[in-house]
């Protein structure tokens, strides 16, 4: 069944979408810049962690060091039980702040129990403990984990490790959209077509991606189910159909349609029926993104050129958010509602800026040329983006502060329109 | 006399378009194929299907080109929009797709906006020159799908365009 539903893809649309295929085209993560002072930490191999196949803390330390908030410091090959107290003198001896024990316990079916405590070694107190259970082959799934607990735990924010990113790999005339641990590890193809794939957004469960495909040589709106490769067209009506986003709830989208003139602002319920106008201006609204404090945020040239402005979602009249420059466009808010990340042009330049919404002020925190498509981490730290390095797309990430900066590449290959999925607790 | 009142109509449209912004004298139609010889202006002597693909033939060309930032028709475009208009009027039949694109400078969704602009731009020419509005479907490709990537002043310009694609072609 499956294979004849692939068949008729491939028939229909001259393209696949895929279930779970492997990955071909492996992301790789470089850090190029860091937090001002970074954490010491040491978080030793877990007891009985050689019986599984792969590791679990080597997981747990590249997180926490890819993050550029903290400094790992390498304690050798011995474990440090989850079930003794550390020696905390002896850590801080070693310039360490704080340890993370633990130990791998075998259950009887096969699985085993991850569990860890963290201390503070300065304040010598425990600061909390967990047990997560795990079959061998999760050891990657579960050192995110841990990684977001020792996060949480020495931030104060919650960790955004055992999140998921999607994008666009463009090789040749192949388009694919790809979904990937927030690591870069795991990439999987979701959907791969001869013509452009672009804007994907994530639902709020993270089981689904809508995006604009071209595939049928106009832009049409689709939400893919990423666990069965269903596809489901629901936004093609006469001219251009595109820019999903959903609603916080995950029952309805907004997009931009062109069908009764120029792009304007439209809502309609995840299956594609229901749909209503949300907006109307004489110029261009699109980019709408809905934010989880009931305001949709969207790019419009109104005012002459494009700036972002919101309008409540259960209606209303437009507000102008943007103020410096003449263009400014691609607006995500933070899951806080706090800051309000998008493109700016500046003296010719597409940056990434934040704006704090309460006091207004704008910061800039690329120096690139090309940057695009914004898309926050859940925890609202982190923002990634599309910039490019010698002409080649790649995939960027910048803190709010705009000091931690890391950069994500596909070998021999462009990629663009990141989207930085949710946190599934 | 039909010659005399389609031009007549075009002027009316390029003048009500060019309040958006700038107009310059650049050539705008322009022979972008490869191995297809260059025609003069205003030989659409066939108005069969045929007359589609027939290199000599205006008929076969397709694009209308656009300055930076601008959705105006240039003058330069004239001939090659009367030509479709024509054609789509003789042959009510045939549907029309008409594809804006950008440069791939700025922001996909609203490059892909702008794109929409250009396409609605040359679907109101030719509806104002006689062509029926359900003959003609407006898209946007934005900078999704330039003829050129190199990085120059030249390439953007040749992706600053509306395509005309008819049924079967798209």
């Amino acid at each position: 069944m499956i294979k004849t539903l692939h068949a008729f893809r491939l028939f229909l649309a001259g393209l696949l979408a895929s279930l779970a295929l492997g990955a071909h085209a492996q992301l790789s993560i470089e850090i190029t810049g860091t937090g001002a002072s970074r954490f010491p930490v040491i978080i030793p191999i877990f007891e009985n962690e050689g019986r599984l196949p792969q590791s679990v803390t080597d997981v747990v330390r590249a997180d926490l060091e890819r993050s550029g908030l903290f400094t790992l410091i390498d304690t050798g090959p011995l474990p440090m039980p989850e079930s003794v107290m550390p020696d905390l003198a002896a850590v801080r001896a070693r310039g360490a702040d704080a340890v993370l024990t633990g130990s791998l316990v075998p259950l009887a079916d096969g699985r085993y129990e991850a569990r860890f405590r963290l201390f503070d070694a300065q304040k010598q107190q425990e600061l909390g403990a967990m047990a997560l259970p795990m079959s061998p082959a999760q050891n990657r799934l579960i050192g995110h984990r841990i990684a977001d607990f020792v996060y949480e735990k020495l931030t104060g924010l919650p960790g955004y490790f055992a999140t998921r990113i999607a994008y666009v790999i463009k090789s040749g005339p192949n388009f694919e959209l790809q979904v990937a641990d927030a690591d870069g590890m795991n990439a999987a193809t979701a959907l791969r077509s001869r013509e452009p794939i672009i804007s994907p957004a994530w639902s709020p469960d993270g089981q689904r991606l809508a995006y604009v495909s071209f595939e049928q040589k106009k832009p049409i709106v689709y939400v893919h189910t990423l666990a069965t490769g269903q596809r489901r067209v629901v936004a093609n009506f006469k001219g251009s159909n595109s820019a999903p986003a959903w609603s916080p709830d995950g029952n309805q989208l907004a997009v931009v349609l062109t069908k009764d003139g120029q792009s304007q602002l439209y809502a309609l319920s995840a299956d594609g029926s229901g749909v209503r106008r949300l907006a109307q201006s004489a110029g261009i609204d699109t980019e709408p993104f809905w934010g989880a404090d009931g305001n949709i945020y969207f790019t419009s040239d109104r005012g002459g050129s494009p700036q972002i402005y919101r309008i409540p979602a259960s209606g209303g009249g437009a507000q102008r958010v943007s103020f410096d420059g003449n263009y400014n466009v691609s607006p995500r808010l933070s899951f806080d509602g706090k800051l309000l990340a998008f493109i700016t042009r500046n003296a010719g330049r597409f940056q990434v800026a934040v704006q704090d919404l309460a006091t207004r002020q704008t910061t800039i925190l690329t120096d690139s040329a090309r940057d695009e498509s914004p898309s926050f981490a859940p925890n609202g730290r982190m923002i990634l983006y599309a910039t490019d390095t010698g002409g080649r797309g790649v995939l960027s990430a910048v803190s709010t502060d705009g000091r931690i900066r890391q950069r994500l590449t596909v070998q021999a290959a462009d990629v663009r329109e990141p989207a930085w999925g949710p946190q599934i607790r | 006399m039909k010659k005399l009142v389609l031009p007549a109509l075009l002027a009316l449209t390029l003048a009500a378009c060019s309040s958006t912004g700038p107009e310059n004298g650049a050539a705008s139609v322009q022979d972008r194929g490869t191995g297809v010889a260059t025609v003069t202006a205003g030989s659409a002597k066939g108005s069969g299907i045929a007359a589609l693909t027939d290199p000599n033939n205006i008929l076969s060309k397709r694009s209308v080109f656009f300055d930076f930032d601008s959705f105006v028709i240039k003058q330069e475009a004239r001939p090659l929009i009367e030509a479709h208009a024509r054609f789509l009027v003789q042959n009510p039949q045939m549907k029309m797709l008409v594809q804006g694109n950008t440069d791939e400078r700025g922001s996909r969704e609203y490059n892909l906006a702008l794109g929409q602009k250009r396409a609605d731009v040359v679907k109101q020419a030719l509806m104002l020159l006689g062509a029926k509005e359900a003959q003609i479907e407006s898209v946007s490709l934005g900078e999704e799908k330039p003829r050129c990537e190199d990085r120059t002043e030249a390439c953007y310009g040749e992706n600053r365009r509306g395509d005309m694609l008819y049924s079967g072609e798209f």
